[in-house]
Formats: C-alpha cells, structure tokens, sequence
C-alpha cells in the first residue's frame, strides 16, 4: 500500500485518495509503434496470472471521446482547443476509471499517458511548462515502458499495419511537408526528438521495439514483473 | 490590467468584457454597448461564454447526464474559450475590430474556484488567453440577482445551482450558496486583475452611459478597418490609471 502521488495538485475533490492498492502501468510511444497489440496480450496474461486489469488511454472517455474524434473530422480545430480537449478527455479518465481503479487494486495498463499529450502540444509550439501544469492532475505511474523504435521502423510498420499514413498523425495539420509522407517523416522526427527528452526526465524504461513483436512482448513482460515484485 | 498569466495581446483591435453572476444585468449592457459601437461605425465581433461549436455539444451532454466533475467542468469549458480564443477573438484582434464577450475568463476562475478547483491550476489553464483592453464586473447585491434569476427562471438547472458539490439539496438554497461563493471569487478578482467595478444597481441607462464613457477612452480613432496604416496598441496601463483619478474625482 502506498500514497498515490500526483504531478501537481490532485483533482479537485480528490484529495484525499488514501492508500492504493492498485499499481498503475504506462506504455508509451509513437503513433504505429504496436501499443495497442502489445497492451492487449499484457492484458491477457496479467489476468492468467490473477490480477485484475483494466485497459485504457486517450480519447475513450465518456465524456469527451465522442467530441474529439467529430472535432477531428473537421478542418476547424485549432491547437489549443485540441490540447484542452485532450486534457478534458484524459481527466475524465483518471477521474473515471485511473482513480478508483487503483483504489481497487487493480492493475491499470494505459495506452498512452500524458507524455504522448505534452510530445504533440510541445511540437506544435505549446509552452512545455504550461502544457505540465495543465495536466497536474494525473497519478504519477508506477512506471512508464517506452517503445522506442526509429523512424524508418516507423514508417515500415505504418504502411504494413493497413491504416497507413492519416492527416493527424502526420502532423498535417502543421503541413511539415507537401504530402503526408513528407509531413509524417518531419512530424514523427519531431514528436521522436520530445519522446527523448522526456525519456531521461522522467525515468522511462526503454524497450528497443525495432524488433520481432514476441521480444517486445518479453521485454515488456519482465519490466512489468520488475514493477509488480518491487510492491 | 496586470496579465497575471493572461497573455499581452498586442494586435490593433481592443477587447472589452463583462462579468458578474447571473442576473447581475452584464449581458443587457454588452448587447447595449454591442448596437453603440456598430452605429459608431466599429467593427465589432460578439462572443459568448459556452457557444463553441466544435465543443457545446460535448459540455451540455456532460451536464445532462451529470458526467462533469469541478475538473472536467472547468477544462470542457477552457475547451470551449480556446475554441473561440482561436476563432473568434484573436484573428479579429488581429484585424482590428472591437471584440465584446459576454463573460471571460474570470467567470471560470470565479465558477471553477467555487466548486473547489485550484485558484492556481485554473489560472495556469488560462494562460493562454487574451488579456481585455477593460474587464467590466458588474457588482450586484446577492439578493437582488437572486430575485432577478428566480424570477424569470424558477426551475434552476443542476450545475447552475451547484447542486453537483453538495452544498444543499435543496435547488434554490445551493444556488445561493454557490452564488454567494462565485461573488466572493468575484471580489477578489477586483484587485488581483484590476477589474473595473459597476454598480449594477444603477439604472440600466445610467450604467450604459458610464460604460460607453469609458470604453470610449481605448476606442481606436480610425473606425474604418484597414484605412491606412495599423495604429499601434495604446498604452492600456497608462489611460486606466487616468480612468480610476477621473473617476475618484467625480
């Protein structure tokens, strides 16, 4: 059992969380770097093992989920207006689900946290401070898993996954390049670049995913072990 | 006024709001100063707390179905003020009209302070926005705004009433309860961001005629957008000052 501990200040209400049972686990990492299949399988064994796991990330909240992916649609949606949605979003989530899920003990594994918000804000001209102190309300995680992969690992597995390129994710909205590929590979450098600053500031764990899927998934295994044994 | 956070605008238009509770009369005096200013010969855009398009929907949803908690109430509507921060504020600056909006910034740090959220954090979420040319804060008895509200609106709506942080279940005791800490909020605001106070239990003409009197100070003197060269941003610190000795005075 242990405190929960927050960036800055705790959400309003929320101050007096107690003692957490629950261990609260984020895997990071670019667009396309194969979070969402690795989480999936961590999923499963975690709950072969016992423990009761709950998955989530951005833009899945109750609240805002919807409001965002409809925002995005369009061709309207300033920077600082998708910052804060995203932040309202993500507060829905540790609110929601991060919080009380830890109250319960559970095993939280989050597809993305807020690193992934500061990376794209800082990237389109956000003032790093400002954007950390937007989001002061978040748990500080057990422990972050960051798949690191190079560009060309990147591009390789954009094409081969069938989604491809897509305008946000190519920072199309910043127009870096005449096309999306052109815009992709200066977007994703760049989002890259904020991904390796941040990675020593807070205590990442790396783990090479420029490698078969089946050693990333033993990699991510054994850190989480690490995690769950160190409680 | 001091920034404390809020961004230095210096683009040529001016910025005038109005805050002050529900019932408090802002809102009649705006639309007035609104027609003013047009038959002056001003550019003039309006924008209005909680109207933006690519978030409305996500924030009234939430309150239906009581989905909002004091965090998320206060970054769904900072959603909704960078939208319009973005679309209907700062390119209008930039263009030199005359931005009017019905509540600002402070009504968050008022509201959002009241339902427990950090004065600090809610500061910082708003950084971003625009610093007005003139805050106007329409100061109003509790009762008075009480009996206005009541009045035209008896079935009082739950966030309205601050029924979500419990303060009484019973609507219309929350609601004064609330009310009576958003003016506290108010009231400290007055000096931290040198708000201009008007006493909105003056008749209504009498309050437009002070208003106009004063926004008339920061008016630009080309009316005519685009009409020679871009006039420089006045010195807003300095002919606020010359506003408060005017006004001791009288």
């Amino acid at each position: 059992m242990k405190r929960l501990q927050f960036f800055s200040d705790p959400p309003a209400n929320l101050e007096n969380v107690g003692e957490i049972r629950g261990k609260l686990i984020v895997v990071e990492g670019p667009d396309g770097v194969g979070r969402s299949t690795q989480i999936a399988e961590l999923k499963r064994w975690l709950e072969r093992r016992g423990s009761a796991v709950i998955e989530t990330g951005f833009t899945r909240s109750t609240l805002a989920g919807k409001g965002i992916k409809l925002a995005k649609q369009g061709h309207t949606l300033g920077s600082i207006t998708l910052f804060l949605y995203y932040a309202t979003d993500f507060a829905d989530i540790v609110e929601g689900q991060i919080i009380p899920g830890l109250r319960s003990g559970y095993i939280i594994l989050a597809d993305r946290y807020i690193y992934s918000a500061i990376a794209r804000a800082v990237v389109r001209g956000a003032d790093p401070e400002w954007i950390r102190e937007v989001y002061g309300f978040t748990p500080v995680p057990d422990a972050v898993l960051y798949l690191k992969i190079g560009l060309n690992g990147l591009i390789e597995r954009t094409i081969n996954s069938g989604k491809g390129f897509n305008y946000w994710e190519s920072g199309m909205d910043l127009r870096l390049g005449n096309d999306m590929f052109d815009s992709f590979k200066e977007y994703q450098t760049r989002v890259l670049a904020q991904f390796d600053r941040m990675s020593e500031e807070y205590g990442f764990q790396t783990i090479d995913a420029d490698r078969p899927v089946d050693e990333v998934a033993d990699d991510l295994r054994a850190a989480i072990d690490r995690v769950l044994t160190l409680a | 006024m001091p920034l404390n956070g809020l961004t230095d605008q210096k683009y040529p238009g001016r910025l005038f709001c109005v805050e002050g509770i529900d019932g408090s009369g802002k809102s009649t005096q705006i639309a007035l100063l609104h027609e003013w200013l047009r038959d002056e010969g001003y550019a003039v855009k309006f924008s209005e707390w909680n109207s933006s398009p690519l978030v409305k929907a996500t924030t009234s949803r939430g309150k239906k179905k009581q989905l909002l908690t004091p965090t998320t109430f206060s970054l769904i509507h900072a959603t909704d003020f960078a939208d319009r921060t973005e679309h209907e504020i700062i390119p209008y600056l930039k263009a030199g009209a005359i931005v009017l909006c019905d509540r600002y910034a402070f009504t968050a740090f008022a509201r959002d302070v009241a339902r427990g959220v950090s004065p600090r954090w809610v500061r910082q979420l708003y950084r971003f926005a625009a610093a007005p040319t003139v805050a106007f804060y329409f100061r109003v008895p509790l009762d008075v705004a009480l009996d206005r509200i009541v009045m035209g609106r008896p079935d009082l709506k739950y966030y309205e009433a601050g029924l979500d942080i419990g303060l009484s279940p019973d609507p219309l005791e929350s609601f004064k309860l609330f009310q009576a800490r958003i003016v506290d909020e108010y009231e400290r605001m007055v000096d931290e961001f040198e708000l201009t106070v008007m006493d909105a239990t003056k008749t209504i003409e009498e309050q437009q005629r002070q208003m106009r009197s004063i926004v008339k100070k920061f008016l630009p003197r080309r009316r005519r957008l685009g009409a020679g060269k871009t006039e420089p941003k006045t010195e807003i610190r300095h002919e606020r000052q010359e506003i408060k000795s005017e006004q001791k005075s009288a």
